[in-house]
Order: C-alpha cells, then sequence, then structure tokens
C-alpha cells in the first residue's frame, strides 16, 4: 500500500518539479517523465502484485473533513483499472517528450508537464478512493487536469470552445454525482465505501441512484445522449493527451458505474435494460457518426463512444444474467466489459499516437487531404493497421477477444433464457455485428485513405516518419494488441477475482465457465491456423514467382493514361452510401456548388455533419438558459460593497433557517 | 472430432472451384448456348498459377498482403462449418462468431488492397462492398443464434446437428424455412451474385467485386478467385445444412447427400441469376434489412 | 391444424413486411389482397373438422371481397389516376422495414403481457392482430398517397379481424361483415374520390389537399 502513495507521491513530485523548471524544458520533460515512470512502475507492481494475490490492500488516514477520511484501497477492480492507466499514461509521456518538442520555446511546456502528472495521479487516486468526499476531489481534480490539457493550444478558438464545452459537461456529471453520493451518504450514515451500502428494502433509492450513476458517471463515459464533450475535446487536445483521455480516462466513468453498483444491490432486470439500451445507442450511433467524420482525431473520438457503447453491451449482459441467475452469463458479460476496457485502452491508444504522428508529420488531420502515407511512414501506418484491426474486433488481435467474450454471454442467454432474456441478448448479438460491419468499414476508410494510394496533398507527399520516441510506445502498444489476442485462456482465468468484485459476488461462487476456456483455447489455435496459413502462402507465393517477370506498372484505370491523384476515390465518398443510408440520424449538410456552363470551372462539395444532441438539444437549453440567467444581471453590479453584502445576508439567512 | 470430418474439408479443396462452372453452365443452359466446361475454374487458377506478376507502382506490401490473408483466413473459416450434419474439425462454443469474423477479415484486406491502387474504379467498388457486407452481418449472425436456441448448443455444429428433415412440418419449419431465406439472400450478397452484384458485367462502375481486384494478376488473382470458390463453399454450406438436412444415420451417406446438395445449390444460384436482374444499387440495402428482419422473426418463433 | 394456422399466420407477418417494403403500388394491393384470402382461410382451418355451410358461406365472402373487389376497386382507381408507385413518402422503405421489425417486436411483447385468456388457433394471433393494425395505421402515417392510405385501412381492418378471430369463432364474422361493409363502402368512395381529385388536380397527393384551407 506504501508503494502506491509512493507512486502517487513521485509522479506529483515529478509534476511540481516540471512546473518549477519550465524555463529550462530539457530538466523540466526529464523531471516529469523521469517522476511518470518511476512512479508509474510502482503503482504497476502494487496492482500486478494484487490482481496475482488476489488479495485487497486498505490504507486510512484520518483527515479533519466532514465525513471524509483519506482511505484508500486497492482491491481486483482497482487493480484493474489502475494497470492501463499507468501503463498507457507511462507510453504517452514517453512518446509526449518527443511530440512536445514541436512547441518548444512557444508554450510553457513545464505547465502541460504538471497538469500531465496531477492528471494520471488524480486518476488513480479516483480508483482506490475508498472514501466519497476523497473520490469527489480527486474526480473534480482530474476534470481540471485534463481541461488544462485540452486548452494547451489556446490560442485557437475552437480549442477554448472545445474546453467550455468539457467544463461545463464534466461539472453536469460531477453535479449528478454529489446528488448520488449524499443520497448514498444520507441512507448508511457514511460516506466511507465499506460501509455504503443501501438497505435492502430500498428499491426505489436504488433505481434513483442507479439513474444517478448512469447519468454522472456516464457523462464521462461518453454515454451516447451524454457524449457530446468527447468529438469536442479529444481532438482539441495534443495527440499523448487524446490518448489518455479516450484511452483511460473516460474509463473512470465505467468504473464509478460498476462500483456504485456493488452499493445498490442486487440487480432489477430493467436496469440490465437501460444499460444494454445504452450500449446500443451509443455503440451504433457512434460508430455511425464517426463514418460522417472528416477530421481523424474527430473520428477516433466518435469511435471511443462506440467501444464505451460495446462496453455498456457487456455490463447489460453481464447485468442481466445477474437478474435471472445465470452465472456464466454473468461471468461472461463481466469479463468481455472489463477486458474491453483494458483492449480499448491498448488500441484506441496506439491510434491516437498514430494519428499525433500524422499530425506532426503532415500538419494536417483532414483525411480527406491525406494518402500514400504508408509509403512515407511505413512505422506508424503498419502500427496504424494494427490498431485498426484491434478496433474492429477482428480476429488474431485483442479486439477479438473481448467481443467474443460478450458474444459468448449473450449466446449463452440466447440458449437458456426465456423470451424476455432472449429477446435482449439478440439484440446484444445484432447490434454487434452491425457495429463489427460499420467499424470495418470506417477504419478501412481511415486507414485506406490516409496511408494508401497516392498523396492528395503536399503536405502528405512530403511527410516524414515520426522519431523513435514515438514509435517505440506505439509498437510496445501494438505488441499489447497481439498479446492479449493470443492470451486469452490464461487471461480468462485470471479476470475471476475482477469479475467476482465487479459483479459483487463472492470470489467463492465465481466459476470460469467451461465454455469461455474452450473457447478462448480454440480461438489461440484459429489464430495460429490462421498465421500458419498465412505464412505457407507467402511462401507459396515466393517460390512461384521465382525466376518469373515480376514488373512495376501504373494502376490501370481502363485505359486512361494519365491516372491522377486527384482522381481517387476520397473518404467523404467512400463512407457515402453508408452515411445516405443513416441520413435520418446524421443529417448531413451539403454546401454544393455544381459545374456550370459550357466550360465549367470551380465547383464545390462541401459536407458537415454537426452533432444533433449538441446541436438540438444541448445548444438551445444553454441558450434558454442563457436568457433565464441574463435578466438576474442586476445582481452583478461590481461593487465590492454589495457583494460583501450579498455575502453577509447569506450567512445570516442560513442561521435563521437552520435556528428556526 | 473424427475422421470423417475431414472428407468436407478435403472436398471443399478440391471441389470448390467446380460450384462455379455448376452455376455458370446453368446460366448458359437458360441463355441457350453450350457454356464453358465445368472445369474452366480450375483451368483458370492453373494458367494464373502460372504466370509472373505485375504490381501497380503506387501499391505497397498491404496489396500484396490482401490475396494472402484473405485466402488464409477463408481457410481457416473452412475448418469451422459443419457439413451435411457432419461436425466440423474445430467446433467449440462460439466459434460462429469466430467464422463471421474471419469471413470480415477477408473482406478487410480486400478492401484495402483495392483502395491501396488509388484507382476511382477499385475505390467505388470497395464502399459499395463495406456498405453491404456491414448490413449482411446481423442477418447471418442473428440466424446463427437462432440455430443456436434451436439446437441448444453454443456452437454451429451443434446447431446444425439438430436440424432434421422431419422437422419441415409447417410450423416447425418455418423458422428453419426463414433463417435459409435469410442465409440464402446472405450467401448471394457476400459472394457477389445476382441480384447483389452480376459477376459477369463488363463496365467497372457497376461492379461490387469483380473491380475490386482489377489490379490483381497472376498467382494473386489465383488467391483472389480461388478464395471466392472457397467462400462460396462455405456460405452455401451454411445454406444447404439448413434447406437439405436429408440424415441417413450413415455418414457416408449424408456426406454423399450433402454434395449433392452442394451441385442443387450451385443450379439453384444459376437459375437464380438467370431468373432475375439485378437490383438498383439503392434498393440491395433494403434486402439485405429484410434478411435480417427474417432471421430476427425467426428467432421469434423459435423462442415459444 | 396448428402447425397451418401458424404457418398462416407467419404468412400474415411477412406479407406485412413485404407491403412495408415495396413501392409499387400493384404490389401493395396485391399483397392486401393475399393477406385477405390467406385470412379468409383461418375461420375454415379453425372449422376444419366440423365445417358448417355458415362458416364457409362466410369465409367465401370475406374471401371474395378481400381478395377480389377491393384489388379490383383499387386497381381501377389506381388506373384511373395513372400512378404505378408512391414515389416520395414520408419515411423511406428501408426505416419502414427497420420500423415494422420494431413494431413486430413491440406487438409481440404486448401479446405476451395483454391480460387476455389464451386465444383459439395459435399463440400469435393476439401479437400478430397487433401488428396488423400496427402496420396498417403506420402505413397511413408514412405514406402519401390515396391509394396507399387506402391500403394502410385495409390491412388495419385485417388486424381487427384476426384479433376478433382470436376470441369468438363464430360471432366476430357476424361483426365483421359490420366492419366489411363500412370498408367496402369506404374502398367505394375513396375509388371515386381518388379519380375525381386527380382529374381535378393532376395528382392524388393527400399532402397537398391542406391547400385547400380557405
Amino acid at each position: 500500500m506504501t508503494l502506491l502513495l509512493a507512486s502517487l507521491c513521485i509522479i506529483l513530485a515529478g509534476g511540481v518539479l516540471a512546473a518549477l523548471t519550465h524555463r529550462n524544458e530539457r530538466l523540466s520533460t526529464g523531471m516529469a517523465l523521469t517522476g511518470l515512470l518511476a512512479g508509474s512502475t510502482l503503482g504497476l507492481l502494487t496492482a500486478i502484485g494484487v490482481l496475482a494475490r488476489g488479495e485487497d490492500l486498505a490504507l486510512r488516514i484520518p483527515w479533519s473533513m466532514p465525513m471524509g477520511s483519506f482511505s484508500i484501497g486497492v482491491d481486483p477492480i482497482s487493480a484493474f483499472f489502475v494497470l492501463p492507466v499507468l501503463a498507457l499514461s507511462s507510453l504517452a509521456g514517453v512518446y509526449g517528450a518527443s511530440y512536445l518538442k514541436a512547441w518548444s520555446g512557444k508554450k510553457n511546456l513545464g505547465a502541460c508537464w504538471f497538469f500531465f502528472n496531477v492528471l494520471v495521479a488524480s486518476m488513480v487516486l479516483v480508483f482506490v478512493a475508498r472514501n466519497g468526499v476523497l473520490f469527489l476531489i480527486a474526480w473534480e481534480v482530474m476534470a481540471l487536469a485534463s481541461y488544462f490539457l485540452v486548452v494547451f493550444e489556446d490560442e485557437k478558438e475552437e480549442v477554448r470552445q472545445a474546453g467550455r464545452t468539457y467544463l461545463v459537461a464534466t461539472h453536469l456529471g460531477t453535479a449528478g454525482l454529489l446528488i448520488l453520493f449524499l443520497m448514498l451518504g444520507q441512507s448508511s450514515g457514511s460516506l466511507d465505501f465499506d460501509a455504503m451500502r443501501l438497505a435492502p428494502g430500498s428499491r426505489g433509492a436504488a433505481s434513483v441512484a442507479f439513474l444517478l450513476a448512469v447519468i454522472g458517471f456516464g457523462t464521462k463515459a461518453g454515454f451516447m445522449p451524454f457524449h457530446v464533450w468527447l468529438p469536442e475535446a479529444h481532438p482539441a487536445s495534443p495527440s499523448h493527451v487524446s490518448a489518455v483521455m479516450s484511452g483511460v480516462m473516460i474509463k473512470t466513468g465505467i468504473y464509478g458505474l460498476v462500483r456504485t453498483m456493488t452499493f445498490l444491490g442486487s440487480p432489477p432486470p430493467w436496469w440490465g435494460w437501460t444499460i444494454l439500451a445504452i450500449g446500443v445507442s451509443s455503440g451504433v450511433l457512434g460508430v455511425v457518426f464517426a463514418l460522417a467524420q472528416h477530421d481523424l482525431k474527430r473520428l477516433l473520438a466518435y469511435h471511443s463512444v462506440e467501444n464505451i457503447g460495446i462496453i455498456a453491451l457487456g455490463l447489460g449482459v453481464g447485468l442481466l444474467g445477474k437478474s435471472y441467475g445465470l452465472p456464466a452469463m454473468t461471468y461472461l458479460g463481466f469479463a468481455g466489459a472489463m477486458l474491453h476496457v483494458v483492449n480499448h485502452a491498448i488500441f484506441k491508444g496506439l491510434l491516437f499516437l498514430g494519428a499525433g504522428a500524422i499530425g506532426h508529420a503532415a500538419h494536417s488531420l483532414e483525411i480527406d487531404r491525406m494518402g500514400g502515407l504508408l509509403k512515407r511512414m511505413p512505422w506508424t501506418g503498419g502500427l496504424f493497421l494494427v490498431g485498426s484491426i484491434a478496433i474492429c474486433g477482428l480476429p488474431p488481435l485483442n479486439g477479438f477477444v473481448s467481443e467474443l467474450l460478450i458474444y459468448l454471454g449473450a449466446l449463452k442467454g440466447i440458449v437458456s433464457l426465456g423470451a424476455a432474456g432472449t429477446a435482449a441478448c439478440a439484440i446484444v448479438i445484432a447490434a454487434l455485428a452491425l457495429i463489427g460491419g460499420l467499424a470495418a468499414a470506417c477504419f478501412t476508410k481511415a486507414f485506406g485513405v490516409l496511408f494508401l494510394g497516392e498523396p492528395r496533398s503536399k503536405q502528405s507527399a512530403s511527410a516524414i516518419e515520426a522519431a523513435w520516441a514515438m514509435r517505440i510506445p506505439m509498437i510496445v502498444l501494438a505488441a499489447g494488441c497481439a498479446g492479449i489476442g493470443l492470451l486469452g485462456p490464461i487471461l480468462i482465468g485470471g479476470l475471476r477475482g475482477v469479475v467476482a468484485a465487479a459483479a459483487d459476488l463472492p470470489p467463492a461462487d465465481v466459476a470460469v465457465p467451461a465454455i469461455a476456456t474452450d473457447s478462448m483455447r480454440w480461438i489461440v489455435l484459429g489464430a495460429a491456423a490462421l498465421l500458419a496459413c498465412v505464412g505457407a502462402l507467402v511462401f507459396l507465393r515466393w517460390r512461384l514467382l521465382v525466376g518469373r517477370s515480376v514488373t512495376t506498372a501504373t494502376t490501370w484505370d481502363c485505359g486512361y493514361a494519365a491516372p491522377n491523384t486527384r482522381m481517387q476515390y476520397t473518404a467523404s465518398g467512400f463512407a457515402q452510401p453508408l452515411t445516405g443510408l443513416f441520413h435520418f440520424v446524421l443529417r448531413t449538410r451539403r454546401r454544393y456548388a455544381p459545374p456550370g456552363g459550357l466550360f465549367p470551372e470551380a465547383s464545390s462539395l462541401a459536407t458537415h455533419t454537426a452533432d444533433p444532441m449538441y446541436k438540438s438539444v444541448y445548444e438551445p437549453l444553454f441558450a434558454g438558459w442563457g436568457r433565464v440567467l441574463a435578466k438576474q444581471r442586476w445582481l452583478q453590479s461590481g461593487q465590492m460593497q454589495l457583494y460583501v453584502l450579498y455575502i453577509a445576508l447569506t450567512l445570516l439567512l442560513l442561521l435563521v433557517w437552520k435556528l428556526a | 472430432m473424427n475422421a470423417a470430418s475431414i472428407v468436407p474439408v478435403a472436398s471443399a479443396i478440391f471441389l470448390a472451384p467446380l460450384l462455379l462452372g455448376i452455376v455458370n453452365r446453368t446460366k448458359a443452359l437458360f441463355a441457350g448456348r453450350r457454356g464453358q466446361p465445368l472445369l474452366q475454374g480450375y483451368h483458370d487458377l492453373g494458367k494464373l498459377l502460372r504466370k509472373g506478376a505485375v504490381y501497380s507502382g503506387t501499391t505497397t506490401w498491404v496489396f500484396r498482403a490482401g490475396p494472402i490473408i484473405g485466402l488464409a483466413a477463408v481457410s481457416v473459416s473452412l475448418l469451422l462449418v459443419p457439413f451435411a450434419g457432419v461436425r466440423a474439425l474445430a467446433a467449440f462454443p462460439g466459434d460462429l462468431v469466430l467464422f463471421a469474423y474471419l469471413l470480415a477479415l477477408v473482406r478487410f484486406f480486400a478492401v484495402l488492397a483495392a483502395l491501396d491502387t488509388g484507382s476511382s474504379f477499385e475505390g467505388m467498388g470497395a464502399s459499395r462492398e463495406v456498405t453491404y457486407s456491414a448490413l449482411a452481418e446481423p442477418a447471418l449472425l442473428l440466424g446463427l443464434a437462432t440455430l443456436a436456441r434451436r439446437g441448444g448448443g453454443l456452437c454451429l455444429s451443434d446447431g446444425y446437428a439438430s436440424v432434421r428433415l422431419f422437422d419441415f412440418g409447417p410450423s416447425g419449419g418455418l423458422p428453419l424455412l426463414l433463417i435459409g431465406a435469410a442465409f440464402f439472400v446472405v450467401y448471394l450478397a457476400e459472394n457477389a451474385r445476382i441480384p447483389f452484384d452480376d459477376p459477369n458485367t463488363h463496365l467497372e462502375l457497376t461492379m461490387i467485386h469483380e473491380v475490386m481486384v482489377l489490379d490483381h494478376g497472376g498467382p494473386d488473382l489465383a488467391f483472389v478467385q480461388y478464395a471466392g470458390a472457397l467462400k462460396l463453399w462455405v456460405l452455401g454450406a451454411l445454406v444447404t445444412g439448413i434447406l437439405l438436412p436429408i440424415r441417413t444415420g450413415h455418414v457416408a451417406l449424408d456426406l454423399a447427400v450433402g454434395l449433392i446438395g452442394m451441385v442443387v445449390l450451385a443450379i439453384g444460384t444459376g437459375c437464380v441469376e438467370s431468373g432475375m436482374a439485378r437490383q438498383r444499387l439503392n434498393r440491395v440495402p433494403q434486402l439485405l434489412v429484410a434478411a435480417t428482419v427474417l432471421s430476427g422473426l425467426a428467432l421469434m418463433l423459435v423462442l415459444r | 391444424m396448428t402447425d397451418w394456422i401458424d404457418a398462416a399466420i407467419a404468412l400474415v407477418v411477412l406479407s406485412n413486411l413485404r407491403l412495408l417494403g415495396t413501392s409499387r403500388l400493384a404490389a401493395c394491393i396485391r399483397i392486401v389482397a393475399v393477406q385477405g384470402i390467406i385470412l379468409g382461410l383461418l375461420p375454415i382451418l379453425f372449422h376444419a373438422g366440423n365445417l358448417t355451410l355458415r362458416v364457409a358461406l362466410q369465409a367465401t365472402a370475406s374471401m371474395i371481397t378481400k381478395g377480389v373487389v377491393f384489388p379490383w376497386l383499387l386497381t381501377r382507381a389506381m388506373r384511373g389516376a395513372d400512378t404505378r408507385r408512391e414515389i416520395d413518402p414520408i419515411v423511406g422503405y428501408t426505416p419502414s422495414l427497420l420500423v415494422g421489425g420494431a413494431l413486430l417486436g413491440v406487438a409481440l411483447w404486448l401479446g405476451w403481457r395483454l391480460p387476455l385468456p389464451v386465444p383459439a388457433g395459435s399463440q400469435f394471433m393476439i401479437a400478430v392482430s397487433l401488428f396488423t393494425i400496427m402496420v396498417g395505421l403506420f402505413m397511413i402515417v408514412a405514406r402519401r398517397m390515396a391509394i396507399t392510405q387506402v391500403l394502410g385501412y385495409l390491412a388495419m381492418e385485417n388486424g381487427i379481424y384476426t384479433f376478433g378471430l382470436a376470441f369468438a369463432e363464430k360471432e366476430p364474422l357476424l361483426v365483421e361483415m359490420g366492419i366489411l361493409l363500412d370498408v367496402f363502402v369506404a374502398v367505394f368512395v375513396m375509388g371515386i374520390m381518388i379519380y375525381h381529385i386527380n382529374r381535378e388536380f393532376d395528382h392524388i397527393d393527400t399532402d397537398r389537399m391542406s391547400e385547400l384551407r380557405g
């Protein structure tokens, strides 16, 4: 436990030192990175220890805070979430050291590092906090640190706008959490997590608490109606920060939801249904909106919404399994969801880092201006391809393993449950299948247009490969994708403690279902067979082509002699059949100036897909609220004396109210 | 797993190109032509394997990886498919998911290889391919899940083993008929047959699958074509397993019946292609959504 | 016999889905006609063992009206209006199919949940009747042409008929006769109306009727 505290202190110290030495950028970066790496190593050791030994750690320090105590603990869920946070953050840190050089001398990098380290430490604290007050403080620090990282390039108006959106969204979520914790604290008499249990009889209160948790934590996680900040904030921040925010920070929402549910007793089926519905809407709509995006990082941000949807589908399957008393389904659902948390951290981290490398090399993230980058950036390209295959859930990489677990849970439900449960599971299967198909469309679009074909602009033609310091973290993450893909049989057993804790079941009652181990073993065999086939075919083709003519020509374009790069299919064109099909949700706006006259000259087509929740729900809502508040502006006189009067009056009124 | 499970794999490996020959022969008969020899597929493969290769200067290793990963993935999916009531070589819980995702992997790399050429035609084909396959996926997986519910097991072989000819009373057979219809639609869509795509068209603008492989040649094209034949076989096996479930209890006889079933399916495909026109492109999604609804309806009927 | 009844019911479901997915008016008319004939067969299937002349006659009358007379009237109206297909529906055909799938789920759920006695013939009777009614209503809401709206009305009538059939096997035929008469008059009037609207305005788009407001 002390090891973990030490780790937190080292990370924070690194950040503080970096801020103090900001005049010397090399020194400052070195300080922050050393603190981050050393602290992370210690933290990782603690987390792995807890997972391996299966015993919980706890520490409690008295604290003069009303209702608060500095109580922290590491149980399997905490350890399981801490693992990707520290691993991905250190890799992103290494990457960032090289990435931020582009702003050397223009920006205060020391401050950036300070907030980065504070963000990492506060995320860890969120996962290990065992007291409501401490949890909320860590939560708030995390939100603020990430806000300052989002507005790193604050000279740009759209970045400031994104920062504001993020700040408002996250505080709306926090408001929900505040009520939630007050409610839980009131009914259990303490804000310590150990004591925080709702009485078994209070179904109504539990349901309210559940909904509050879904809204409060769902805002951070990016559940579909509350996701509006994600596609704004992720593209605005520096890429290594996007990787951390999208890869692990939004998972604090999932963690919070899972943790809160352990306080609320056994779930009625409609909780499972609610999470499922959120999973379907986030998953399907997330990927549909991703398809319509032109900016690479916005596209990736919408894919985070999609993957959070997949995680929610897993949780929903697990919850339904618990409600209907089907242990195998419970295990598979929760295991799939938990594993997908880690998997998403790995491949989304990889993809955001890849996006950063592209942004550096080509000075743009607009997909339609890219092309042919694979020849110029072979490493980044290959690694981005690995990430793309993984995020589409294709075998033999890690995305497939976690999705397969969720599928298995749903199939188990279909085979064993009554009508309502089967219908839920059928929805899960259909949704996952559709998400898989659409994700494949989206990433063939992204990878194909970015990296393949010919360059579509000067910037992409003159792109150069990223530095080794940026490549190595990506290589590690890609190895993680392959590793988890092949280690399924080991992982499925290793997840037992985590699943037991997440599903709030006594560990002794939780057994790894035989179908899961069986299935995992076979898919490793399948992956091996696939690789063997590939090897054999590579050899066969090489053997066949030995001594024959292998020549290079131009691409066949129906005899047209001078194909030029502008004739290639664009990303928007590639996605058009699907976006057209989903026009009823996307509401894409087109501005089209068709070629006209006998000698047509300029013509143009621009499409823009705004987020409908942002445009048609939140914007009018806030505009209306703003109008209401504008009428209260007379309160703001700008005179000091009046403000003191307000404070005094408020205090007086409170006193009167309390004593009356 | 038993020795009989190897026979379907072996027959697929050797007989898959024959299916296309039968389809083409049927179409020729309808058109009043004599048609190409039944073994034309084998001749084509042999010819292509003896050639050298020409690659576009635009392409990268992704283009060369496409055909290889495609053929490898289809070959692995072959091991997962039960045939004529005989269990698959690899039958395990959730194999239906691996099966569907292996086919998705094939598509993923075929599409990337097409985009790698930078040709506008191939980009167009790729775009259509991903659109239709994204919609076909739910139909396939929902149908397979329904079979699992019927059979009570989590693997393809269990689901298919539970299909018996005498189930085809008007009520017990109804879900099966619906799944069979949905799978037939998926089979036609995934294999780029009429009414989704015309394998014989000569205009690049109207092609889907064919236009994606325009730039492949020599051994690469042979791999692509052979993978296409195998894919026709595996999806065909899924269809015949439901619509022609004649089980005699005698393995050799069952296998023979299964092979005859594949021939019947190939002839049926030829008949469909001769009797139908190609759908307009914007009508295709509707057909695939309808297949999904059929699968869902089958599940509801099985539920009671 | 339950097997055959189930099969007939499933055919009704499929015909509803087909009705949602097609734009050709002639095909829509045919589908509704087929639906009417299948539903007309149902009472005969119910009484397969003890078929009375009364049931047979009533069923035949219903089949002839819904399977022959209505389609003929509607086809005439269609010819008269010189339209072949619904060009620009309010809800497109692929989304309509999806809505149809969702409605089917809702109908099945309602069918399980409604506190009704177990219906005669098949346990799906209630669900399917609700589904048919919903599809009919959806057609009326989601299509612009007067003819398709009449078809939706007919589908709805088919649903009500199925619902009645599920509970009492003899009486509904009487009720049905009453409804049938109403619908007959409605279709007849619609046929004349469509013809005259078309002659007057050169289209039968009901949306644009609102322009007539004073």
